[in-house]
């Protein structure tokens, strides 16, 4: 056997040794969780009440959150990427306010503004006896709140991205500007609402510190599976490691499907 | 001839765009198909801008039968969407998320067509343009001529009152070109309303339209008959662009002074005053030495450029005046042509377009 002559490429250790402690640093963890995982009973722990609970309730709030800010975001993205208002600057700002606030501010500013004494919740509880503090709808609100800017920036910015020429070219056809955004605009743009969907989705489920301080910590009501990891880990341990298994597993998933959208159907061409 | 004054386009177009001002008139007859050419940043793309209604115009008004759709001073202007003017869009624009056959119905259902109706009445279209082979595919999985034809049965089936061509074979490589040039002809002759071609290929004027629109930075620089424009070209841009010598001079008694320097023998003695004369580069010779013979113009100069084009030789001469020559490629190796050579030229009277300009 002749010896294979390679060239010198390996990286000078002070880049190697850095670089193998950052990933170690960022896999650990997860690997700590899967060896602490109770394989056993895993499913007995998954199945018990508090878990099924918490599992429902976190899909259906995440569900609903996501389904909101689909239908109240995209329109706002829409607005800032394509028409000229007064304070369109200003409104893109505060679009992003929410991802950069700690969650238990934006928790405390939620109550502040829609609690019984809030700024608009004293007259929802006055004129039409809506509460949201403590309510499964509250946690709605929280997560909507927290997770919406992800879909408006990822929308706006795939709307910013494309090329007019193809919605002047349906406008020669006859399209109104209705027809022109439901039939032509929507569909190019389709991989970036997905994409937006799913991280509005994955963050509205990993929803924490605005939700507790909003809707509290109520079994069944507005314990989501965050919360019940938290509550966990005061009592029953591996409930709370089987619960953030099940989460982790969410996380992957969504990094798989946006990766395979993305390179599957990339930007409009 | 009686309606003819007011069907088709009638357009005044003044639109500024920063330092750029386009100005002009365009009338384009039902049936009639007129090329606006022009070189890149001419405004030919402004003018269609303004003539779909994607810019509104500043000042003028364009009419379309006897519908006024943009007059600033009257305060009209009719969205695109409104305005029933077909367009084949440079590099098409198909929409790549619907099938051949979708994209054909993209207009009808925009008028209000279910989708069953909306194809039944597409289907005429996908039939006269060949397309039925194709309409479940794509836009991106279609040849550059199947996507030209796409565009064309597309803007056709909303029954356009008129129709607009940019750059329509530009997008195409020029093995397909002359193929596709042709069939577009045809489809263009069965247009009845007026068609606008824009174009900074001179091939598809001669080919695809009845009149030619020269629009040079923002302005009209000649208006004329295919015919006339390729044979006496106005301004440098369009004879460069037709393939020609163009020299300017003073005719009298049959000899053009040119204002460059030389003059040269003209065909007859009719012509008198500021004159242009249009020769093509295969109608000049060249020799080594003075020739003998009947051609009445021969002067001297030095060879300046030599560049193949196809299968002859386009040899640039720096003489008064001085020209572009097209030669054999055999010539070259007789003549011995390099720079720097010297050279007779020679041309015959009647090789030469002489015209008032």
């Amino acid at each position: 056997m002749s010896r294979r002559r390679r060239p010198a490429t390996s990286p000078p250790w002070p880049v190697t040794l850095p670089a193998v402690l950052a990933l170690a640093f960022l896999t650990l963890p997860v690997i700590g969780l899967l060896v602490r995982t109770p394989w056993g009973h895993l499913l007995d722990i998954l199945t018990s009440k508090t878990s099924l609970d918490a599992l429902r309730l976190s899909l259906e709030t995440s569900i609903a959150a996501t389904i909101i800010a689909f239908l109240v975001g995209v329109p706002l993205a829409w607005l800032l990427a394509r028409s000229e208002f007064v304070g369109r600057r200003l409104a893109r700002a505060l679009v992003t306010v929410p991802l950069v606030l700690p969650p238990v501010v934006g928790g405390i500013a939620l109550l502040l503004a829609f609690g019984r004494r809030g700024l608009v919740g004293q007259y929802l509880d006055s004129c039409c006896g809506i509460t949201l503090p403590f309510t499964t709808p509250g946690v709605v609100v929280a997560e909507t709140f927290v997770a919406m800017p992800f879909l408006i920036i990822t929308v706006e910015g795939a709307l910013r991205g494309l090329d007019s020429k193809l919605e002047d070219a349906a406008a020669t056809l006859g399209a109104g500007r209705w027809t022109i955004f439901r039939r032509v605009t929507l569909p190019l743009i389709g991989p970036s609402l997905i994409a937006g969907a799913v991280l509005t989705f994955a963050r509205a489920l990993g929803e924490f510190g605005a939700t507790i301080t909003f809707a509290g910590n109520l079994p069944g009501v507005t314990q989501t599976l965050p919360l019940a990891v938290y509550v966990g880990l005061e009592g029953d341990l591996d409930q709370a490691v089987a619960l953030s298994l099940i989460l982790l597993l969410v996380s992957i998933a969504v990094l798989v499907g946006l990766r395979d959208r993305w390179l599957r159907t990339g930007s409009a061409s | 001839m009686t309606d003819d004054s007011t069907q088709g386009i009638h357009a005044t177009i003044g639109i500024d765009r920063g330092e750029f001002t386009l100005d002009m008139s365009l009338t384009v007859a039902p049936g009639e198909v007129v090329a606006v050419l022009g070189p890149n940043g001419a405004g030919k793309s402004t003018l269609l801008r303004g003539l779909v209604g994607l810019t509104p115009i500043d000042r003028g008004s364009i009419r379309l039968d006897d519908v006024v759709v943009d007059d600033p001073d009257a305060d009209v202007l009719i969205e695109p969407a409104k305005r029933r003017i077909g367009v084949v869009f440079q590099e098409y624009r198909l929409f790549p998320h619907l099938t051949v056959e979708d994209n054909v119905a993209f207009g009808l259902r925009s008028a209000g067509f279910g989708k069953q109706a909306a194809q039944v009445a597409s289907q005429e279209w996908i039939d006269r343009l060949e397309l039925a082979a194709l309409r479940a595919r794509k836009p991106g999985e279609l040849s550059g001529g199947q996507a030209q034809r796409v565009a064309l049965a597309r803007a056709l089936a909303t029954k356009p009152r008129a129709l607009l061509l940019d750059e329509p074979l530009s997008a195409l490589d020029i093995a397909t070109r002359q193929d596709v040039r042709t069939h577009l002809s045809g489809h263009l002759r069965q247009f009845a309303g007026p068609t606008v071609l824009v174009t900074h290929d001179p091939l598809d004027a001669l080919v695809l339209a009845d009149r030619v629109v020269v629009l040079e930075g923002g302005r009209v620089t000649q208006e004329g008959t295919t015919h006339e424009v390729a044979q006496r070209p106005s301004t440098p841009y369009v004879a460069s662009v037709m393939g020609l010598n163009l020299l300017r001079g003073k005719a009298l008694a049959g000899i053009v002074q040119l204002d460059d320097g030389g003059e040269l023998q003209a065909p007859d003695a009719s012509t008198v005053g500021p004159v242009l004369v249009a020769i093509r580069p295969a109608a000049i010779s060249l020799h080594a030495h003075r020739p003998e013979g009947s051609a009445r113009n021969v002067w001297q100069g030095v060879v300046d450029n030599i560049q193949p084009v196809g299968d002859r030789v386009r040899v640039s001469v720096s003489a008064s005046p001085s020209v572009v020559v097209d030669v054999t490629r055999s010539a070259v190796v007789e003549l011995g042509l390099v720079r720097d050579t010297s050279v007779w030229l020679s041309t015959k009277a009647t090789e030469l377009e002489v015209y008032a300009g």
